[in-house]
């Protein structure tokens, strides 16, 4: 085609991605005077955050008045295994509590404490009770408040429309350029910032709780528009996933199960986690279970359960107990709240747990225990920001929430999302919208561009390939699954890059039947590209970090190298391909690093 | 365990269309979103459908099962009868994109029309308090995952099409939600009646049957309101009502 068709919208910022971080970042922007517009690749209102179960961790003292932003700070620096941007973890942990409140101005409504306040529940690896929630369906909540108070913000909300490619002014970000999802037709964004809040990359792995929009569209954008990612070896495997039918696997099994008194045990009835408590945690973390149940009541005196460490503690952990033979019918292990709780107490505290058993497996979570075995969840890294800002690499490009990397170090804790998608996604608006201000002018962008992505995009449709789309995505999850997994090694990785790199070749012959009309063959094939890049990525940074750390272990480097704790590894592209670099993390104020010389 | 599924799946898009019969290779536990999914990546790879958690909670999968309005990602295959032919098609009240894709964007230009919270002020100290018991049937309404189903079943939206002066069942529970708010301050009494048209809605409760999420559409959002915009013609009790906050409904 000579000229390729579509139509221009013009913003000062640009916000792709309308979960938790996008919706937060396109109100926050909105304030500031900016023309906003904002994509979704779903229907607004489906985004991954509409899944977040647990709560939002934040420091406010309801339910313990000795909890602060300290306290908060150093349990997500421990729980990163102090690989985190300490100045993201601070900020973050000083503004949850507001950004928490501010939910609830536009219409939130938590649980309360007796008194009328927001009431806050135990979770993995915070020293107190600290989540904000709504039952076990606070992501719901949360996205349906910021839907609904965004909705009357005057912001543009472009729903189903999927960005391909970034476009540059120069350097500077111009706009991005993509294709409406029910009618394949194409748009152009120009803009003078735009927000990356797409969230992860889970799609990559066969067993996953992530849904098919998690193909890493906003690592692989920033990656091809030359921005640089951080940290991408580290991904979370949540301990509960539903193991049972098959159909069903890896669908999350919220962590507030554990948070709210559930215990997990063996075969033999065993509770494990005892067994599995690493020195890093011995001081904070009760060996034995008389303390461990008396803890959910007096934390002032008690130590946390070792049923509720970090989520890569009992993911290995999980994971060891089924090779060892200890595992449960079904290959996982036994998640038991029944023997432990009051059937009242579990359906008011855990309804939609109770719902999603007992009519996909028919389980009755009141009278049996769960099975439940590790599934992909989150990756902590990211694009690469600066801490206050959020601004990436590349001037006038922003990223927030899961998208971005570095709050959450080497592993995060639960809870720390849905807080992280309020207190950057903010940030991001703001900045975004600073930026544009300042900016002023006009943006040209490069049209001669547009032509080569337009013919890339529809090249599915007309070559002479046979590849089918779903295929080449079933195998690559497989190998990211058997390969790039929980427990890692050299020569896997090194077979997985090998892997990616003829998946890339079968991508490239993958041949989409029908229109363009909501077409998902086209839709798989096109995400492919982004779906591919972050799976390299992941494998080449587990490859080359030679320790075991949060999300990644690896069984021919089985400890935590101190060495290997002073650097990130970073990703760009240059010249076509990715360079792979270490480089030292920002260091600690003395007043911060004081924070970690206490007892425990 | 080697079934096999007798598919009916409609595949078309505004132009016509028509229900196209698939076997499918079944297996434990499978909802009929997996089997949807087998078949796209097997036999019918453009074949469109919405969906996202696969675990009922963002109410993308709407879809009309044998007739019957549900989500596919919560129904069982072990459901039915074996060897029965099930048949899949489109939520038929809106406008169809393609195959098991409907245009809902009527649904979300009402959201934008629904007048949003009004705060009141804060306490002395700058806070503000609820009660449990004050939020319990806001919470109820919130557990809303806008799948539309029971907009789609309303006879008002569906039969009569009267999409322009009726905001439906869903619309109705976010309004009873904001109503019921305890830090709400707005009348949206004018609202209701004229723009909401709840008047139209007669009560008939098959938005109520068909809500994944059990929440009591009816009897505890479209009933309760249906009474105070009767009432709230006296300025005096809504005043009373706003100041006092509503008493609760049988849950």
């Amino acid at each position: 085609m000579a000229t390729a068709d579509y139509e221009t919208h013009e913003h000062d910022v640009l916000v792709i991605g309308a979960g938790g971080a996008g919706l937060r970042a396109a109100i926050e922007a909105a304030a500031q005077g900016a023309s906003v517009g904002l994509v979704c690749k779903s229907l607004l209102g489906k985004a991954h955050t509409v899944m977040a179960e647990g709560g939002i961790a934040a420091a406010m003292g309801n339910v313990y008045p000795e909890d602060n932003w300290q306290v908060h700070f150093r349990d997500t620096m421990r729980g990163g295994k102090m690989l985190n941007n300490w100045r993201m973890a601070q900020l973050h942990a000083q503004e949850a509590p507001d950004r928490v409140l501010e939910l609830e101005r536009y219409g939130a409504l938590f649980d309360r404490t007796k008194d009328g306040r927001i009431l806050q529940r135990d979770f993995g690896g915070h020293r107190y009770a600290r989540l904000a929630h709504v039952g076990d369906r606070t992501g719901l909540e949360m996205i349906r408040t910021l839907q609904y108070h965004g909705i009357h913000q005057g912001i543009d909300v472009y729903m189903e429309c999927k960005i391909e490619r970034l476009l540059k002014d120069g350097d500077r970000i111009g706009g991005a350029f993509g294709y409406w999802r029910n009618t394949g037709k194409f748009v152009l964004f120009k803009a003078k910032a735009i927000v990356l809040a797409t969230g992860g990359i889970g799609k990559a792995w066969k067993i996953t709780s992530n849904s098919w929009e998690y193909t890493g569209d906003g690592q692989s954008l920033a990656l091809w528009a030359g921005a640089d990612l951080i940290d991408m070896e580290f991904v979370q495997f949540h301990p509960t996933g539903m193991v049972w039918p098959p159909s069903v696997r890896g669908i999350l099994v919220t962590e507030s199960v554990r948070g709210d008194g559930g215990t997990l045990k063996n075969s033999k009835g065993e509770r494990f986690m005892f067994n599995y408590i690493p020195e890093f945690f011995k001081g904070e973390t009760a060996d034995n279970e008389e303390e461990a149940d008396r803890w959910y009541a007096d934390k002032r005196n008690n130590r946390r359960t070792a049923d509720l460490l970090p989520r890569d503690e009992v993911a290995r952990a999980i994971n060891a107990e089924v090779k060892a033979g200890r595992g449960s019918p079904h290959g996982g292990v036994f998640l038991d709240i029944a023997s432990r709780r009051p059937v009242d107490y579990i359906r008011k505290r855990l309804p939609s747990m109770y719902h999603q058993f007992k009519e996909l497996a028919g389980v009755d979570i009141t009278k049996e225990p769960m099975e439940v075995g590790p599934t992909c969840h989150y990756v902590m890294g990211g694009v690469r920001v600066d801490a206050d800002s959020t601004a990436a690499t590349v001037p006038g490009l922003f990223a927030a929430g899961e998208a971005a990397g570095g709050l959450h170090g080497s592993n995060r804790l639960g809870g720390n999302s849905l807080s992280d998608l309020l207190v950057f996604g903010r940030r991001a608006g703001l900045h975004a919208a600073l930026y544009a201000k300042n900016l002023g002018g006009q943006i040209s962008v490069d049209s001669s561009l547009v032509e080569s992505i337009v013919r890339d995009v529809l090249a599915p449709f007309t070559r002479s390939g046979s590849e089918n789309p779903y295929a080449v995505q079933a195998d690559l999850q497989e190998t990211m699954q058997n390969l790039v997994g929980i427990i890692r090694v050299e020569a896997e990785l090194k077979e997985a890059l090998k892997q990616i790199e003829a998946f890339r070749l079968r991508a490239a012959r993958v041949r989409v039947e029908g229109g363009r009309t909501y077409n998902p063959a086209w839709h798989t094939a096109l995400d492919l590209n982004s779906l591919l890049t972050v799976a390299e990525c992941c494998a080449m940074s587990a490859l080359e970090r030679k320790e075991s750390r949060g999300g990644h272990t690896r069984d021919d480097h089985p400890y935590t190298d101190d060495q290997w704790g002073t650097v990130n590894l970073v990703l760009r592209h240059r010249n076509g391909s990715l360079e792979l670099r270490r480089e030292p993390l920002p260091p600690m104020p003395p007043e911060l690093k004081a924070l970690f010389q206490e007892r425990r | 365990m080697a079934t096999t599924f007798t598919m009916r799946v409609f595949r078309g898009g505004p132009d016509g269309g028509d229900f196209k019969e698939y076997q499918v290779e079944g297996g434990e536990g499978m909802v009929v979103l997996d089997v949807i999914h087998r078949l796209q990546a097997t036999q019918a790879n453009d074949l469109a459908c919405r969906w996202n958690c696969k675990a009922g909670k963002c109410g993308s999968c709407s879809a009309e099962i044998n007739g019957k309005p549900r989500l596919m990602c919560m129904t069982r295959m072990d459901i039915f009868k074996e060897g029965e032919a099930i048949s899949v098609a489109p939520i038929r009240t809106f406008p169809l994109i393609r195959d098991l894709v409907t245009d809902v964007s009527y649904n979300y230009e009402k959201a934008k029309q629904v007048p949003p919270l009004r705060l009141k002020p804060p306490d002395a100290d700058g806070k503000y308090r609820m009660m449990q018991a004050d939020v319990d049937r806001g919470q109820e309404f919130h557990k809303c995952i806008e799948c539309f189903l029971c907009q789609d079943v309303c006879h008002v939206i569906r039969d009569h099409d009267l999409k322009k002066s009726f905001a439906g069942p869903r619309f109705f529970i976010k309004i009873a939600g904001l109503e019921m708010h305890p830090l709400d301050t707005r009348d949206r009494t004018q609202f209701v009646r004229e723009q909401a048209g709840i008047g139209l809605c007669n009560i008939t409760k098959c938005c109520t049957e068909v809500c994944p999420e059990h929440i009591h559409i009816t009897d505890n959002g479209i009933i309760p309101m249906k009474e105070r915009m009767a009432d709230n013609f006296d300025p005096i009790v809504w005043l009373v009502r706003k100041i006092r906050g509503y008493k609760k409904a049988a849950p």
